[in-house]
């Protein structure tokens, strides 16, 4: 039996964990400073959320171009329903991997702060200058984020069950010492 | 009735003979200040609604020339209504205490073909600091036309004071930027 077809590459091991200390962090730092009055320490954590942000945005197009370039695992088995859970739930974190980030950006380009990624690049505005369409957007970059943090539970939660419960080493697949 | 006349013939002497001194007035709606800084590189643009500006520029004798600005600094307009409520306070422009910043020419001199420089105090927030400020003056109709950037630095009249110091969070550098359209100056 090849092992290392069981198990997927290096490289994509390598961005989903990045990714998942990423936007776990991102989503932290985006619930926690929301509530900070205006200070220069939230205008520091602002950008720094902007600029991880656009991080994950461009790590989650290279994972993405990964993905659709290079053949995944074959699921091991498991009951239908769980496998259409498994990949819907795959399919919309990818969708909110760009959803997210891209509102979050649309939302900066609305209220007139462009994004200068590290304080270096400045990004263009797709979305023109407006205040009401900046508090337009701005809820729906919180519903995505939650919606995200939701599936990411939901993700968690099922990988557990299958290294705790089923013990089907469907973990090691992604994990990267192996089982 | 002879009295009549010669005041008649008096005003229309002065109005000729000292034309600096007919009434230059400033045309708000036309006109334009604005500034802009960087936060963290992000470049942050305002400007101010109300201004004012007693104006007496005779292109012919700059350096007789008076100009005075006065600037409603609570008209600033600049970026969400978070941050117009935040650069009312004290650490930014303290507009309770300073609600207007200043400007008097000390010196008016030609540079060249429409080209002026114009030197004076600038007074924001109870700091004055002396700045030169190149002017470039096109007239059409009767309408004369001055625009012109300098640069002034925000800790220099302690916008940003306490924790806004750091000018790795806002930059001490802050272009001025203006379009001033004014009536009644006499021609270049």
């Amino acid at each position: 039996m090849n092992t290392t077809a069981q198990r997927y590459s290096p490289f994509a091991m390598l961005l989903h964990w990045v990714l998942a200390l990423a936007i776990i962090g991102s989503f932290s730092m985006g619930v926690y400073m929301s509530d900070l009055p205006f200070s220069p320490q939230r205008l520091k954590l602002y950008n720094w959320h902007k600029w991880a942000g656009v991080t994950i945005l461009a790590l989650s197009a290279l994972r993405l171009l990964w993905r659709l370039t290079h053949k995944p695992p074959a699921d091991i088995p498991m009951p239908g329903w769980q496998r259409s859970a498994a990949h819907g739930t795959h399919m919309l974190l990818y969708v909110l991997f760009f959803a997210v980030p891209l509102v979050g950006w649309a939302y900066s380009s609305a209220a007139g702060f462009p994004i200068v990624w590290f304080g270096v690049l400045p990004l263009p505005s797709f979305v023109p200058v407006d205040k009401e369409l900046a508090e337009a957007i701005k809820p729906w970059h919180g519903y995505l984020a939650f919606a995200m943090a939701a599936l990411v539970l939901m993700h968690v939660a099922a990988a557990l069950k299958h290294q705790l419960i089923d013990r089907d080493g469907l973990l090691s697949r992604m994990w990267p010492t192996g089982r | 009735m002879k009295t009549y006349l010669m005041v008649a013939a008096l005003a229309a002497m002065s109005a000729t003979a000292f034309p600096a001194c007919a009434q230059q007035k400033l045309v708000p709606a036309q006109s334009e200040i604005a500034f802009s800084s960087k936060q963290m590189g992000v470049p942050v643009d305002g400007k101010f609604k109300k201004f004012d500006a007693q104006v007496a520029f005779d292109p012919k004798k700059p350096e007789a020339s008076k100009i005075g600005f006065t600037i409603d600094l609570a008209s600033v307009s600049i970026g969400s209504s978070e941050t117009e409520a935040e650069v009312a306070k004290p650490d930014w422009f303290n507009t309770k205490s300073f609600p207007q910043a200043t400007f008097q020419s000390s010196g008016v001199k030609a540079t060249g073909p429409g080209k002026f420089e114009v030197a004076g105090t600038l007074a924001i927030k109870g700091a004055s600091q002396n700045v030169v400020v190149p002017v470039t003056v096109a007239q059409a109709g009767g309408t004369t036309t001055a625009t012109g950037a300098f640069g002034i630095k925000r800790l220099d009249f302690k916008i940003g004071d306490g924790d806004w110091k750091d000018t790795s969070m806002v930059a001490n550098e802050v272009q001025v930027k203006f379009k001033l359209n004014l009536t009644g100056v006499p021609p270049l």
